[in-house]
This record gives structure tokens, sequence and C-alpha cells, in this order.
């Protein structure tokens, strides 16, 4: 518990932390930053920036001197399917229409649970696309075409 | 008597069966809303204004207003039932709402939700009816310097009473911060962190984030730990409130409310400092405030008190002043100036009839919709029974919508899928992505009263602390930051975060 571990969960929020604060320093260094009278754009992120690298040096070291380690999975089947998935829709919005895009959603998600069922879910992502055309297409008027082409 | 002569003016204009319809009509999508995650108020709202454009402007406000608060009856519900924030009044209502589901106790946290909005809203219509134009000439007196140190008490409390590390979620609050950033530079034009892309140009949106980090995230932490899955297959008994309950919130929601209505007519906060504040006061008011954050009825009843008076109380500077404080009141304001009236301290008096009528129509609202959340409730309470791997791919399924409707943009859907990734990464690494979320809200707005407090101190901090209005919220700040960094408190904090 006191030992320094690769699984700090102290240690990795603080190099989140100056990662992000350092990141956005770098990035904004070109901005005009202004002067106190007169901040310019680049003054409210500069200052972040610092304070978000001065909270991480914080919690590296804090990290170091051992503390809390990280606990559970890292759910990694869902971290990658579930992102994919929506990706997917983005693209199949703009190119085969509300209908696809949502099945493939709906099926595509639930392959990251462990307890993926292939009938069921086929059965409940025509159900639940069905639902969502009534409610949101003919219900609110969002103006999606169903199918591209068809 | 003139307010009751206003009163009976205004219910006579709500009571027509058009208003009726339309308030019934706001106040349904409203609370559909409101549990449907990812599709909030604003989207809603800016989708259905074309469609009022034939409608008469009290018709349409009336509408438009229900599906505001309508949203915020709605949001609490997800919010106590699957751990889903809609909107970020909700998020303190997760806390212990959340716990009190778990525990098999969702009836009696919804139905106490339900109570103190309609309390809440029942004071909230008279509030603006009685005390709206001498409270908005408050308000009217704030400069730069009060609305910064009044964002910046916000976001103290916010980091202080967010579960785990208290300097961790003050540095999720300067992540917020700088989130918030993206986007164009009001004052000058300029590009910040946009890197050349078109949808960065507007900032990143509300709801990509809170979507993202709340949704998509916190899926993607519940597949990773399967015995968390049980929440949602719980038998959910006893819809009722014990007599016990009811007499521990009784004060819970008089406080609540009354913390609402201070911070409703502030310009510039939204219904989660109200909410946040509740929670601070009933945490600090208990006999045992360790039991906070394990459902506490109490962390139920306060704050969706404080969101809903905070949600009707907006509508003072908006209506009174021609100034939006939020958003969604944003939105109002440019349909008011749709219909051809304009926006300003005259609409109470050449448009009588929108102002009270409005006024009226949100306590029937109000009434109505506590009279539909009773059946929806057992409704939402059969949608728990589904199992999670068809709960979820849903929830996947009305977020990807509801973001993609704000601008139609796959970019942003591809920005929820990243924030979703961070937000999971966040919770693993114990930092509290609340915060992160008032900081991200209240960003742009904190940067802007800085800029212009500072331009006309003409740099000097101290404006901070010579404004009397200004300094109450500092000391209230620093108070807040002393109290809990004492060593008693912390010992206490030490038992609740474990």
């Amino acid at each position: 518990m006191t030992t320094w571990s690769l699984n700090s969960k102290d240690f990795w929020s603080g190099m989140m932390f100056i990662a992000t604060g350092a990141g956005a320093m770098i990035i904004a260094r070109d901005y005009p930053f202004g002067t106190t009278v007169r901040m310019g754009p680049g003054y409210f992120p500069i200052v972040l920036g610092a304070l978000l690298v001065l909270f991480g040096l914080y919690f590296v070291g804090k990290g170091l001197r051992g503390a809390e380690k990280i606990e559970g999975s890292w759910s990694r089947r869902g971290m990658i399917i579930l992102p994919l998935s929506l990706v997917l829709f983005g693209i199949l919005m703009e190119h085969a229409g509300f209908v696809p895009a949502l099945m493939v959603l709906i099926v595509g998600s639930a392959l990251a649970s462990t307890e993926f069922r292939l009938v069921e879910i086929l059965i409940f992502a025509v159900f639940l696309t069905a639902a969502c055309v009534a409610l949101f297409v003919w219900g609110l008027g969002l103006p999606y075409p169903l199918i591209v082409g068809l | 008597m003139e307010l009751l002569h206003n009163l009976i003016f205004g219910f006579g204009v709500a009571f027509s069966l058009q208003n009726l319809l339309y308030c019934l009509i706001g106040v349904s999508v409203g609370t559909l809303i409101g549990v449907l995650p990812g599709i909030g108020p604003l989207a809603t709202i800016a989708m259905l204004l074309p469609l009022t454009f034939n409608v008469t402007p009290v018709s349409a406000l009336i509408m438009l207003a229900g599906i505001y608060y309508g949203a915020q009856y709605g949001g609490s519900t997800t919010a106590i039932l699957v751990n889903l924030p809609g909107e970020t009044s909700a998020v303190v209502t997760c806390i212990d709402g959340y716990q009190m589901a778990r525990q098999g106790r969702a009836g009696p946290a919804l139905a106490i939700a339900a109570i103190g909005s309609f309390f809440a809203g029942t004071v909230g219509t008279l509030l603006i009816a009685l005390a709206g134009p001498p409270l908005a000439e408050i308000a009217l007196k704030f400069a730069a310097p009060e609305y910064f140190s009044l964002m910046l008490m916000g976001l103290v409390a916010a980091a202080v009473l967010a579960q785990g590390d208290m300097v961790k979620s003050i540095a999720m609050v300067a992540m917020g911060l700088l989130l918030g950033i993206v986007g164009t530079d009001v004052n000058t034009g300029f590009q910040r962190f946009s890197f050349g892309v078109i949808e960065l140009t507007d900032g990143i949106g509300f709801i990509v984030v809170a979507v993202g980090v709340f949704a998509i995230g916190e899926i993607i932490a519940n597949l990773g730990e399967p015995e968390e899955r049980r929440i949602f297959t719980s038998k959910v008994t006893n819809l009722m409130p014990t007599r016990d309950d009811l007499k521990q919130s009784f004060a819970p929601i008089l406080r609540g409310t009354a913390i609402g209505s201070f911070f409703g007519v502030l310009p510039g906060t939204g219904p989660a400092i109200a909410s946040f504040a509740s929670y601070m006061v009933e945490k600090k008011l208990a006999k045992d405030p360790s039991r906070f954050g394990r459902g506490a009825i109490e962390g139920v009843a306060g704050p969706e008190s404080a969101n809903n008076a905070d949600a009707q109380c907006k509508f003072i500077p908006m209506l009174t002043l021609g100034l939006p404080a939020s958003g969604v009141m944003a939105l109002m304001l440019g349909a008011l100036t749709i219909y051809g009236i304009q926006p300003g301290p005259e609409v109470m008096t050449q448009r009588p009839e929108l102002f009270w009528g409005l006024i009226a129509s949100m306590w029937i609202g109000n009434l109505m919709l506590v009279v539909l959340n009773l059946p929806m409730i057992g409704i939402w309470v059969k949608l728990l029974k589904v199992p999670y791997r068809l709960l979820f791919p849903a929830i996947m399924a009305f977020s990807a919508i509801g973001i993609y409707s704000v601008n139609n943009s796959s970019f942003e859907i591809y920005l929820t899928a990243l924030f979703g990734v961070v937000g999971f990464v966040w919770m693993k690494l114990g930092c509290s992505p609340a915060p992160m979320l008032l900081g991200f809200v209240l960003g742009p707005m904190m940067e802007e009263n800085l800029r212009r407090a500072m331009l006309s101190s003409k740099g000097d901090i101290t404006v901070f602390v010579t404004r009397p209005i200004s300094l109450a919220f500092v000391i209230a700040t620093v108070l807040i930051v002393v109290v809990m960094v004492a060593p008693a408190v912390r010992r206490r904090r030490g038992e609740i975060t474990g």
C-alpha cells in the first residue's frame, strides 16, 4: 500500500494533468497573451495550463510516495467496441441513412457485452430502430433519410 | 390587491383550451427528453422552435417553457434510476438518488423528487409574481467582478463536495475550464485549440461532453465490472415514501427551494450550482453527514427542489431585463424576437398576457408533471427489469441520435466517442468528472467576466474584495475551503470517502 507501484492512481492522474496542461501551454504559446488589464486570448489557457501542470506535479509526487492502486478491469472490450460503433454510426448517418446507422450502432455496441446473444439483439435492434424512426423522424421530424437512395 | 389581480389575469390566459394543450404537450415532451439521455431541452427547444412560428407567442412560450422545466423532472428520473444526469442539474441527484435506487428505494427517491419539485415550482411561480421585479433590480447591480466571484464560489463548492480527493476535484475544475476555452474567443474572434476544424470553432458542445463522459464512459465502466449490473435488475418495491422520509425531506425541500430561488434569479449560474449548493447545505446541516453519498433522502429532496426553483426563477432576468441567464433562456429570448416582441423590462407592461400567462402556466404545468410522473414512474421501474445487455445499446442509440440532432454533425459523434474513453479513464484514475463538467460550462463566462473586471478596474485584483457583494462571495468561497480543510471535517470526510 505504501510502496510505489506502476499501477498508482495518483501517479497516472498526475501524468494526465501534466500532459494536458503542458499540451495546452505548447499549443497556446503563440496566442496573444496580453496584459492583466487587457487579457489576450492566450492569457486564460496559459494560466490554466500552468495550473494543471502544477497539480500534475503534486500528484506525480504523491503517487511516487505510494498511494492507492487502480482497481478493477480496464474493460478493454467496451473501451474499443463502443467508440468504434459510434464512429460507424457517424459514417453511416452521412452515407447510408438513419436505419442502417442505428441498426449497426445497436448490434455493434451490444457486442461489447460478454452476454451477447445474436438472435435476441437482432430482434431488439429491429424493434428499437422502428421505435426511434417513429419517435424521432416521424414524431419530432428530424430530417434524416431512412435509407439513402430509397 | 394588484398581485392577486395579476395572477387571476394570468390564470385566465393560461386556462384557455389552446394554452392548456400546449402546456401539456410541452411538459410531456420535456419529461420524455429529460428521461432520454443525450437529448436535452436545448436541442429540443431549438428543434421545435420552427414549429411554433404559426402559434401565438403566449402558447409557443408556454410550450417551450414546459419542455424546459419538464426536462428537470424527467432528468431526475434517469439520474435516480440509471445514474445518468440528463442535465448538469441532475448530476448531484445521482449521488444519493442512485444510491437509494441501489438499495431498493428508487420509489421513495422518485416520489420525493416529484414532491420537492412541485413544491419548489409552486413557490417559484409565486416568487416570480411577487418579488420578480425588485429582485431583478438587485441582480441589475451586478457587474463583472460579482459574476466572477460568484462563479468562483460555485466551482469551489462543486470541487469540495465531490466524492474523493479534493485537490483532484479542483484540478478537474481547471481541466473543465480549459476544455471550455476551445473555440472562438468572443472578445477577439481568435481561434483557440480548434486545430482548423470547422466544428470546433463554436467550441465543444456541452451535450457532447456530458453524454460522452457520463453516458458512454459509464457504460464502458459498467461493462468492465459485471457485478455492478445487478442494479438494473433489482426489484423496486414500495413506491411511496414513508412518514419518516417525508419528515426528513420537509426542511431540505424548504431550504432547497430558498437556495434555488436565490441562485435562480442570478444570471450566469445554472441549476447545477443551485443543486450543488443545496447538497452542500444539507450535508453540513445533517446530524450524520456520513449518510450522504450512501442514499440520504435529504440529498435528493434538497437539490431537486433547488434545481426546479432555479429553473423557474431563471425566467425573471429573461422576462424583466431581457438578459438570458442560460443557453435555454437565450433560445427563449431569440424566440421572443422572432415573434416580434422586443425583450426587456417593457414586456411586463406592454405584453402583460405574456408575462402573467406564462407564470400561471408554469404552475399548471408543474401540477401536470406530478400527475404525469406518477404513472411514468411505473413505466421506468419496468424499464429497470430490462437486462443491461439490452439497455446499454438502447442508451447508445438515444445518445447518438441526441448528439447528432444538435448540429447534424458526425464530427460531434466522433468527439463523443473520444470523451467516452476519456471519461472512463478519468473514473479509473479517481478523477471525478462532475466538477470538470461545471468548470466546462462556466469556463467561457468566467473568463469573460474576469477579463471585463480586470479591464474596468485597470488590472487591480482588489476589485473582487472592495465591492460588497463580490466580497461576500469571496468570503463564502474562503469559508467553504477553510471549513472543508479543517482537521475535524477532514477526518469526517475520510469516513465518507472510505
